[in-house]
């Protein structure tokens, strides 16, 4: 019989550590997929974030390096600068891309580095705790804003991706959610437009993937992709940014 | 002077570094250290490197990071304030155990200080200076021409010890300009990098990870680094040392402090006075085998250290000493230098 399903080369065969439910282990999957299908696994360098998938190298079949908190783009820049013929990706939440790392993830944008950012939006600082993130949507209720953002003390949610749109060196940016398999497979075909044009030289590409939290939205896996469709997707709108 | 050319301390070691195939630049504008930055702007794109103006301290160090998890020779400059906002970076590459080179020409502080040379940096750069048990190889040159060689040191053991190195001098020898000998030297050191970021074609997948959560493994980690550590401590000392065959009086300074210093000797030596000078070149490891020798051979000597500082490196000598020698101390900073008079004046009561 023929086998038309597999696990993906790039993808070790093993349990991950993440939560029931939670978004990691799906893009996990769906980045060795990629990786696989464009035939670039052993020219691709992953840097790991810090963050639930601080270990995602431990899943990935391929060479990774962390970096410190928000850092990734600074390291990406210089191991892509230094080895233009390797592909080179990063793999950041929100907490690490949009707060800690804002300033290395503009000037890396701005410079047009030709790297591919995945970018996991769950609104939620997850290995902490369950903090307020700065994408953490107005009312919502987190370790650190106990009776829900207030746009008055914590300002708005960022829109990280809207905001780098305007940068000319960017090339491409596109919000996807893991909300339901249709847009699950949105979200590959996006992620591998990103890898696509990084292999072409096209320059920086970036990915927001609406991610669930289960744990720390206190919500079950159910529930949480409904939220994301209902309530998460209303704010961060899905689509082709640029 | 025949083929020698004048250039300042900065650009010394900015060549220097490319000599020694330095192949990638990270950095962040600060005085006194801008004709490095500059000068590697010009330089990096001749020999086909890689210079980057990064946005922040925080950018170039993490900069380093990323070029040297992918196996080229890289190294950042910065002075004291930016060294400080490096610190994270350098304690990740120690904890990855990344080779890169760190200059620091040091300036005055605590916070912004000023921009006048200071040696109060050493603290920092000989204790680790980051969060962690680490270490950096923390290298200081004294004049223009050093500053250029050492950089083949440094190069040297960042790969061999796959470890953070900082050359530590200051805005005096930065600015100052002397005549010197560019030439090309060899560290032998092997340039393979087995472990390096390259694509996994032909071999297993590599990580650079300075992170280690199962129980105990983090202990394993340190401690193999702790075990690199005494290794450079034992073979890695290095020192210049000017009449201590007879001296009783050992004046104990680095870098351009220790250029002030010599001038005591020499005028000290003159009027009759048996001084001698030990002069670190390595500040970690401190050269502390030379002063174990001392306590055994000039048994009625004393020992006078002087920091631009209000007192650092004492702490290394008083160690190394360890109670047989009386140690004196004269020290300034902020702006203030002490002089060849002020060293003079205070032999005088000793």
């Amino acid at each position: 019989m023929e086998k038309i399903y597999r696990r993906p080369e790039s993808l070790y065969d093993t349990s991950t550590h993440y939560c029931p439910g939670c978004g990691h282990s799906t893009v996990h999957k769906i980045i060795a997929e990629v990786v696989d299908e464009l035939g670039i696994r052993k020219k691709v360098i992953g840097i790991a974030p810090v963050g639930c998938a601080v270990v995602a190298y431990n899943y990935w079949n391929f060479d990774c390096s962390e970096a410190a908190h928000g850092r990734a783009l600074a390291v990406a820049t210089a191991i892509k600068r230094v080895r233009p013929n390797n592909i080179v990706f990063t793999y950041q939440g929100d907490g690490d891309l949009a707060a800690i790392g804002t300033n290395e993830t503009i000037h890396a944008a701005n410079r047009g580095e030709n790297l591919t950012v995945i970018f996991i939006n769950n609104a939620i600082y997850g290995m902490t705790g369950g903090q307020m993130a700065p994408t953490t949507l107005l009312n919502q209720k987190t370790a650190t804003t106990p009776l829900g953002r207030d746009a008055k003390f914590q300002g708005y949610p960022l829109k990280i991706s809207e905001m780098l749109a305007v940068l000319p060196a960017v090339k491409y940016i596109e919000r996807v959610s893991l909300q339901s398999v249709p847009e699950t497979i949105k979200a590959k075909k996006a992620i591998k437009q990103a890898f696509i044009n990084q292999v072409d030289g096209v320059g920086f590409s970036l990915v927001e993937v609406l991610s669930p939290c289960p744990t720390y939205w206190g919500m079950n896996p159910v529930d949480s992709l409904k939220w994301i469709k209902d309530v998460m997707a209303k704010e961060f709108p899905l689509g082709r940014i640029k | 002077m025949k083929n020698k050319i004048l250039m300042s301390g900065n650009e010394a070691i900015a060549e220097g570094a490319i000599k020694a195939g330095c192949r990638f630049y990270a950095g962040y504008p600060i005085t006194p250290q801008n004709e490095l930055i500059a000068y590697m702007s010009s330089r990096m794109p001749e020999v086909k490197g890689v210079f980057i103006q990064a946005e922040s301290e925080l950018a170039a160090i993490n900069m380093v990071y990323g070029a040297s998890a992918a196996g080229v020779r890289a190294m950042t400059s910065s002075s004291s304030p930016g060294v400080s906002l490096k610190q994270e970076g350098i304690s990740y590459i120690a904890g990855a155990e990344l080779p890169a080179v760190i200059v620091n020409v040091m300036r005055g502080g605590p916070g912004l200080g000023n921009i006048a040379p200071a040696q109060s940096d050493y603290f920092q750069a000989t204790r680790g200076g980051g969060h962690g048990d680490y270490r950096s190889i923390v290298i200081a040159p004294s004049a223009v021409q050093e500053a250029f060689d050492l950089m083949f040191l440094g190069f040297g053991l960042a790969d061999k010890y796959r470890n953070p190195v900082i050359v530590l001098t200051d805005g005096m020898l930065g600015q100052m300009m002397e005549p010197i000998k560019v030439a090309s030297c060899k560290f032998q050191v092997s340039s393979k990098k087995p472990w390096a970021l390259t694509g996994c074609a032909g071999r297993k997948p590599n990580i650079v990870k300075s992170f280690f959560l199962a129980e105990g493994a983090l202990e394993i980690a340190n401690l193999k680094l702790q075990e690199k550590y005494k290794t450079i401590q034992e073979k890695e000392q290095r020192f210049e040392g000017l009449f201590l065959d007879d001296a009783n009086i050992i004046l104990v300074a680095y870098g351009s402090m220790a250029r002030v210093a010599k001038g005591a000797v020499g005028a000290l030596r003159r009027n009759g006075k048996k001084v001698g000078l030990i002069r670190p070149i390595t500040l970690w490891p401190f050269p502390s085998k030379v002063f174990k020798s001392i306590c055994q051979r000039n048994k009625k000597s004393k020992v006078l250290v002087i920091e631009m500082s209000y007192g650092q490196m004492i702490e290394d000598v008083l160690l190394s000493v360890n109670g047989k020698l009386p140690v004196e101390f004269i020290g300034k900073s902020g702006g203030g230098i002490p002089s060849e008079e002020d060293i003079i004046n205070k032999i005088k009561l000793l």
